[in-house]
């Protein structure tokens, strides 16, 4: 019945098709990314998937969170994995056909199925969103930014808070995990024996 | 706008699908950072999208809320990334098995 109800509704050809697109976008980047075997290759995927949900942003009228998308994720997030794997020379290939742990792939293709089609009929059974319409206030499409701003500054501005203070978290642990040992010529010793054991790990 | 919301989130729930095996398949950490990232992206499709057929901004705002908290996971991982490779020189999360029982 939700289906007939679906195909019944008249819709135009180019949003149909920037729909495709931008599925076809999406879905083709996820698959990319797991399955390149080398993670530089799964990188420049993840780019293409974040272009594909700008899109589909675009397509719903978030036209802001389309810009934002682009700009943090793959202006700034993708750029830090390229980073990391570049620093630490990490862009060699890697098999794919070993597999460790017997069985594991069935497993995970049989569990990952189970969630995603329970997902997919939960959705359905509940003919895919019911709710409260406007609680924090409608959306705009012509003041996107407008509207956005005024809930984050005031509904949600306790959660702007917190992730403020996320942030400030994040940066520090960052910095506290990427420093540096001690100088090598203060402390000799310790410093030789650990570089004996990045040479056996290397052998 | 005529495209049914069940389209965008049959796709959020494959995306959704997808990421979550990368998760559970891939060894390369870094790979698997990028498939938490499929999941994260595939909540702000859905959110969106309930944004939009439900009129209400706030599923808009927390994509925002999303983002941080992304952006937040990934210099925190890639640090402890960096710290761990700094030690073992390796990226593959099987090596890093010190503290099975």
């Amino acid at each position: 019945m939700t289906m007939g109800l679906l195909l019944a509704t008249t819709r135009s050809i180019p949003d149909v098709l920037v729909f495709i697109l931008s599925a076809l976008i999406i879905l083709g980047g996820a698959v990319g990314v797991v399955a390149s075997r080398n993670p530089v290759h799964s990188a420049l995927c993840l780019i293409a998937t974040f272009l594909g949900i700008a899109l589909a942003f675009v397509e719903q009228e978030a036209h802001f969170l389309a810009a934002v998308q682009i700009i943090v994720y793959a202006g700034a997030i993708v750029i830090l994995f390229l980073f990391v794997i570049m620093f630490l020379g990490v862009d060699r290939s890697e098999s794919l056909r070993v597999e460790p742990l017997s069985s594991q792939r069935p497993i995970a293709v049989g569990a990952v199925a189970v969630v995603t089609g329970a997902l997919i009929a939960l959705m359905a059974v509940g003919g895919w969103y019911s709710g409260a319409q406007s609680v924090a206030g409608p959306t705009d499409p012509n003041h996107d930014v407008n509207v956005l701003g005024k809930a984050v500054f005031t509904t949600y501005l306790l959660a702007f808070e917190a992730t403020a203070l996320l942030l400030i978290i994040a940066v520090v642990g960052a910095v506290l995990l990427a420093r540096r040992e001690p100088e090598p010529d203060a402390r000799p010793e310790a410093a030789g024996s650990r570089d004996d054991d990045a040479d056996e790990v290397l052998q | 706008m005529t495209i049914p919301a069940a389209w965008f989130l049959v796709v959020s729930a494959l995306l959704f699908g997808i990421g979550a095996f990368g998760v559970l398949v891939r060894r390369n950490v870094l790979v698997m950072f990028m498939c938490i990232e499929l999941m994260l992206n595939a909540a702000n499709l859905a959110f969106v999208t309930y944004s939009r057929v439900l009129h209400d901004v706030g599923g808009q705002a927390t994509v925002f809320f999303v983002l941080v908290v992304a952006a937040a996971e990934v210099t925190v991982g890639l640090g402890i990334v960096v710290a761990i490779f700094r030690r073992r020189r390796s990226a593959i999360v099987d090596d890093v098995a010190e503290m099975r029982g």
